[in-house]
């Protein structure tokens, strides 16, 4: 080596630049492969809002479906839709985020909790259809509930209970251990520990989880239409409160199917209306649910 | 009542084993009411755990089987009539990392009674007198006074620390265990922390782990020094460091090991 020349050294050889090559290559790859993700989305929702231009205003959200669903707006759809979400949510949030706490503050690991866990993983796993049949089996007919919005947003719950609880635990698991050790020191028990520092301090995750599921229950088709949601339902134009929780209602999801494939002569532009619809809703949920995450977390410091 | 009634905390043959490792091997000794002890030796000695013994935190960590006697005060902290919640309300810890909790500073010094007072106690006077009180003794009054709403999180980190010893101090406590309490603070913050350690004994029983052999020398009564779950010497400091008994112990004072 000492035969290089000084003013040679720390300079690019051939081998380096063989490298710089692959290097190059790959970084293109994998920015190509991020930006194909992108551009579907894109094409998507593009053509979605230009298909659906005609549609979109105030009327066709307030308005109901007319001539036999191949006019009008989707009024009945978009209440369902919200009954069905709220309903499901008030069951599995409270249900899933004490299920969540107990999991992970108290639980010890034994074949029970074991049980619990793996039961909960395995939920999570379940196609939607199988909800639907299950859903249908136990609220419809067990539980004598018939096809209703009580039974689908039970279906609903069910759904999304396992994705809240695992959630809900990764909040809890991000509070650093080091205040459960300050508080176990000075002899809080562990309902003061959660209740005083572990809850307040993961309130921000724990909101998001849930409300991220907003677009998962909105979303599902099948769940719903085994259990309590028709094709039509005859509702008054901006009726708040249109449906008794042991009747059938509409959905967002299940009417565009109905408009896209079952109704001949629909206004082309109304389908894409309502699946604009229904993504603004998705990205409506998100959008606060990501400003809840960010408000919160700037309360918080640590 | 214990037969020595100037010993703070009496262990008998403690053996510790998470799960299959054993931890402690028969430790056996007394500390004395009112002084600084500390607890020296290499890492992985269980100087910790058996800190963690004495108000029996370690059963929080996981799993642990503990046989042996540790009296506290006289009692057996092992006896089945023993309160958890009690215990540790009388035996408070402060950790390497200061941790305040994500609360005010006056939370933060209150949170001990918002745990265990009821009634007239929680009272805004009585809360109010508690931090005066809490925090002069840390010497921490005069600085934080006028921002007591402040969080706590916000704090210097030896300013941090000595919240957190005063955290305890609200509940009365017998016993205070540190551990590794100055690791995480510069010069000057292990000064202060010493300082404050030298007022507090006395009305408390100090027990402190430290990896910090100087420390051990400057800032304790006596020492203890363990090595592989078992306690080879203790005794005065002064003693351990300039006569110590046992060759081991010699060998890790001289920095042969460690």
């Amino acid at each position: 080596m000492n035969a290089l020349p000084a003013s040679s050294r720390f300079t690019e050889t051939p081998a380096v630049r063989r490298k710089l090559r692959q290097e190059a290559l790959a970084k293109w790859i994998f920015c190509a492969m991020a930006a194909a993700m992108v551009v579907p989305l894109l094409l998507i929702v593009g053509y979605l809002v230009v298909r659906a231009a005609p549609s979109l205003n105030l009327e066709f959200l307030l308005e109901v479906p007319k001539r036999g669903m191949t006019e009008g707006g989707i009024w009945p759809a978009l209440i369902g839709t919200l009954y069905l979400v709220f309903i499901s949510l008030a069951v599995s949030a409270p249900i899933g985020i004490l299920a969540a706490v107990y999991l992970n503050e108290y639980a010890r690991d034994n074949w029970f909790n074991r049980v619990i866990n793996l039961a909960v993983i395995n939920l999570a796993g379940v196609p939607s259809i199988v909800h639907a049949l299950f859903g249908l089996g136990a609220f419809v007919y067990a539980a004598r509930f018939g096809y209703s919005i009580i039974s689908a947003s039970l279906t609903l719950a069910i759904m999304t209970l396992p994705v809240i609880i695992a959630s809900t635990r990764e909040a809890l698991a991000s509070v650093p251990r080091s205040f459960r050790e300050a508080c176990w020191n000075v002899g809080a028990t562990r309902w003061q520990t959660i209740k005083a520092i572990v809850l307040p301090n993961s309130i921000s995750g724990i909101l998001t989880g849930v409300i991220l599921q907003v677009s998962r229950a909105a979303g599902e088709t099948a769940p719903v239409m085994f259990t309590g949601v028709v094709f039509f339902k005859s509702v008054e134009r901006g009726d708040l409160l249109p449906y008794y929780l042991n009747e059938q209602c509409m959905a967002l999801s299940m009417h565009l199917y109905t408009i896209s494939t079952q109704v001949p002569g629909v206004q082309p532009s109304i389908p894409f209306a309502t699946a604009v619809v229904l993504l603004a809703l998705v990205v409506i949920v998100n959008a606060t649910a990501i400003s809840l995450r960010v408000y919160l977390r700037s309360r918080k410091k640590w | 009542m214990s037969d020595l009634p100037d010993h703070s905390i009496t262990a008998r043959d403690v053996n510790l084993w998470y799960g299959k490792f054993q931890a402690l091997r028969d430790v056996t000794l007394n500390i004395k009411h009112g002084l600084i002890t500390s607890l020296i030796g290499p890492s992985g000695c269980g100087k910790t755990t058996l800190l963690r013994c004495f108000n029996r935190v370690n059963e929080r960590y996981g799993y642990v089987t503990t046989k042996g006697e540790i009296h506290l005060l006289g009692k057996n902290i092992y006896d089945p009539d023993v309160s958890l919640i009690e215990l540790r309300k009388s035996v408070g810890m402060v950790f390497q990392r200061p941790n305040p909790l994500p609360l005010s500073i006056y939370e933060n010094v209150v949170f001990g009674l918002r745990v265990h007072a009821e009634g007239e106690a929680l009272r805004r006077s009585a809360l109010d007198e508690a931090v005066e009180k809490a925090l002069t003794e840390v010497n921490l009054w005069h600085d934080l006074k006028d921002r007591l709403d402040h969080k706590a999180i916000g704090l210097q980190l030896e300013q941090q620390q000595k919240l957190c010893i005063a955290r305890l101090l609200p509940l009365k406590p017998e016993i205070i265990l540190m551990d590794e309490p100055c690791s995480a603070l510069d010069v000057e913050g292990t000064a202060a922390i010493e300082e404050l350690m030298f007022s507090l004994k006395g009305r408390y029983t100090l027990v402190i782990v430290t990896h910090n052999m100087a420390q051990a020398r400057r800032a304790s009564d006596e020492c203890i020094f363990m090595l592989l779950g078992k306690m080879i010497e203790h005794s005065r400091t002064e003693d351990l460091f300039l006569a110590p008994s046992d060759p081991k112990t010699a060998e890790y004072i001289e920095g042969r090991y460690g």
